[in-house]
């Protein structure tokens, strides 16, 4: 390994003054690779540092701020989990198609779409709870294929095709409903999914089963990584993240255990949001949305099938959007042909705030936790502190700009310096 | 190293053709330096093309091209703008398809109809943008599109220490350095670039590597990394295709020079018994008198 750490050796035959320009920046070069500085590494894998120090922030603040300090108990940190449950599945959809540097405009109406066409299965057709909850999953498949046919095949720019999306899915609503504009929904079963808490067996045992595998696969990554001779972190940085692991788990599982329990919307987000960071990080297919969104053109090179990667990730990012309206409905208990005015700009706020880059190849699953908690806490918080609708909507319009700019700067800096 | 021989200059069949097209053009074959057999072999070349023609409607890119690289060997394609180089390496890469003409692999004929089939065959192009992902690390550039995976058919996880193993190793034979497999290409140097492009050639078993103006852009030292990255490829047993403007690094690097001229092949010179100037005069046509070149070309268009 020992020589791979040594930089190029440099020995230009080039004139005396190439000679010396080159000589020199050859050895900045080595100094900053050998080493990635802090900073480098805000813009690598320590990305959400800034992000959470913000949240931290505004917990902090409303703590303060808030009657009675009642913005951190256990109690107002469940609703905010009960909150952000539509928002986070939405801005999970809203990840993959960020990758690939397109963008999907039509999630709102697409998810309200959904929900509706749940609703009036389950309400006015007689159709099983469960059996109408798969139809409304499987019809924002169906929409987001439509969508990705003339994005992916007939190559319409996503603004456009998701914008007439949004704008015809939201009649669709109302064809759906008609003849009412808001439909009540009983059933007990789609009604619990939003309001129920897992109990104590599930809701402290499949955090912890997650952790358990979590940190096996940490350690077997270390030790063979070790047996195949390559470069690992120290003990201690192995250490410490399994540290960070165990406490965020377990602190957040018994947060919520000294109110009701974890909520099962909650539940139901993480496990999406687990499964979404699993196929971006760990399979062949997630890093294909990457490399797509990176250089397309080097990725169809290669072999890629870059239309069937681009079709794949919008029925991807209308399915979960079909989730997060169903799950809408279940905290409302009824579908109103209304589409939620905030609920798209929320969405892909959460994910870009969190750190996926809207210029694609850049970002993670995990951005939506992040991003929709900061959004989540805004507004809870202002509530809390009787500010009004405008306020809520001016500070969060300015925290989605300086995170869109920041993204920007990053973005600028990298390219500033060769990269 | 630098002055190994290719296994055989002494193919009868280009040498004549050479000259042939030479009096085509009414200008005695004496004029020119042509490659010279060194030692008695009857090697087939790695790749060979024979008589590749290309129109583009009236236009003929290519007339009667003849070509061929050796196992170990490392061929110049130089040629002014419009010369042609782009479309013959665009031939032999599959992206065109020759109107006239025949391809040998191995003396074998083989059909490239497509970047696919090139590729099939051990044909491995590197263009000068590099085709990288700027925000993949240097292992999921080396495998993408070929990832391997540990169940394919029930959970396709990737292998990423087997794939980070194999590419310390592909960089190690390539005697490249790299501060680390784990940062985004975006970080790295472009001669650096340049090498994982060419890594990502070796792992998919080339037989045959087309460099596309591998130091254009390049500083000094990148440029003396990339030449060093060259010989190593020569050292694996590759056919090597440089095309270069650059006749500096072309007489650093090559053992043989094919130089087009308007579509024709004009010459194939040995390095060791060339000068730069001679190469130059080949380009330009100087070699043959303002008056010849012009009337030739006239009498032949």
């Amino acid at each position: 390994m020992s020589n791979i750490l040594e930089n190029e050796p440099a020995q230009p035959t080039g004139s005396a003054v190439a000679h010396m320009s080159d000589a020199s920046s050859m050895s900045a070069a080595a100094v900053q690779v050998q080493r990635l500085t802090f900073v480098q590494r805000l813009r690598g894998d320590l990305g959400f540092l800034p992000v959470l120090l913000t949240l931290l922030v505004i917990g902090a603040y409303f703590q303060v701020t808030s009657p009675d300090h009642i913005f951190l108990n256990p109690r107002n940190l469940s609703n905010i989990v009960l909150e952000i449950a539509t928002i986070g599945t939405l801005a999970l959809g809203v990840v993959p198609v960020l990758l690939l540097g397109e963008i999907d405009l039509s999630l709102a109406s697409v998810s309200t779409f959904c929900a509706s066409v749940m609703a009036v299965l389950a309400e006015r057709k007689g159709v099983p709870a469960g059996l109408a909850l798969v139809a409304g999953i499987l019809s924002g498949t169906v929409v987001g294929l439509i969508n990705g046919f003339f994005i992916a095949v007939l190559r319409v720019p996503s603004f456009i095709v998701t914008l007439a999306g949004f704008i015809a899915y939201a009649g669709l609503v109302l064809k759906v409903l008609e003849p009412n504009t808001t439909l009540i929904v009983r059933s007990q079963f789609i009604n619990g999914l939003a309001g129920n808490y897992l109990p104590d067996t599930l809701g402290i045992g499949l955090p912890t089963a997650a952790l358990v595998l979590y940190v096996g696969s940490l350690l077997l990554n270390y030790f063979t990584r070790r047996q195949a001779g390559l470069r690992t972190v120290t003990i201690i940085q192995l250490l410490v993240q399994i540290v960070i692991a165990v406490a965020v788990v377990e602190g957040a599982v018994s947060l919520f255990e000294s109110y009701q329990g974890v909520p099962e919307s909650g539940a139901i987000l993480i496990g999406l949001i687990l499964i979404m960071w699993l196929m971006l990080t760990k399979t062949g297919f997630g890093r294909h949305i990457y490399a797509v969104g990176g250089n397309a053109e080097a990725a169809r090179r290669t072999g890629i099938n870059v239309t069937g990667v681009r079709l794949t990730v919008f029925a991807l990012s209308s399915t979960l959007a079909a989730i997060g309206g169903i799950l809408a409905t279940s905290r409302e208990t009824a579908v109103a042909s209304q589409i939620p005015s905030t609920l798209l700009l929320d969405a892909i706020a959460a994910a870009v705030i969190g750190g996926v880059s809207l210029f694609g190849g850049r970002g993670s699953a995990w951005a939506v936790i992040l991003g929709a908690l900061i959004i989540g806490s805004l507004e809870n918080g202002l509530a809390l502190l009787g500010g009004s609708q405008a306020t809520q909507e001016i500070v969060e319009g300015s925290v989605l700009l300086f995170a869109v700019t920041v993204d920007a700067f990053v973005r600028r800096a990298n390219t500033r310096s060769g990269r | 190293m630098a002055d190994s021989v290719p296994p055989s200059m002494d193919e009868p069949l280009f040498s004549q053709s050479d000259q042939l097209s030479m009096m085509d053009e009414g200008v005695s074959p004496s004029m020119g330096t042509f490659a010279q057999p060194e030692q008695a072999q009857y090697e087939e070349p790695r790749l060979k093309l024979r008589g590749i023609s290309k129109y583009f409607g009236a236009v003929r890119a290519l007339s009667t091209v003849d070509f061929e690289v050796f196992a170990g060997e490392v061929v110049g394609l130089v040629g002014d703008n419009g010369a042609g180089k782009s479309t013959l390496i665009k031939t032999i890469a599959g992206v065109y398809h020759a109107d006239e003409g025949e391809i040998f692999m191995d003396g074998q004929p083989v059909h490239i109809s497509s970047p696919v089939a090139a590729t099939r065959l051990g044909i491995e192009t590197v263009y000068q943008d590099l085709a990288l992902c700027d925000n993949l690390d240097v292992v999921a550039n080396l495998y993408l599109g070929r990832e391997k995976r540990i169940f394919p058919w029930v959970a396709p996880v990737l292998q990423e220490t087997e794939m980070e193993r194999r590419t310390l190793e592909v960089l190690s034979t390539l005697d490249v350095k790299i501060p680390s497999v784990r940062v985004p290409v975006a970080s790295l140097s472009g001669g650096q670039r340049q090498s994982v492009a060419v890594a990502k050639t070796i792992l998919r078993n080339a037989r045959v590597v087309l460099l596309d103006e591998p130091t254009a852009a390049l500083g000094v030292a990148q440029t003396r990394q990339v030449l060093n990255l060259i010989h190593r490829l020569r050292e694996q047993g590759l056919a090597v295709v440089v095309i270069s403007h650059n006749l500096h690094d072309v007489f650093e690097v090559v053992d043989r020079v094919i130089v087009l001229r308007l579509g024709r092949r004009v010459g194939s010179y040995l390095i060791k018994s060339t000068t730069p100037e001679q190469v130059i005069a080949a380009i330009t046509g100087a070699q043959f008198g303002e008056t010849a070149a012009t009337n030739g070309f006239s009498a032949e268009a």
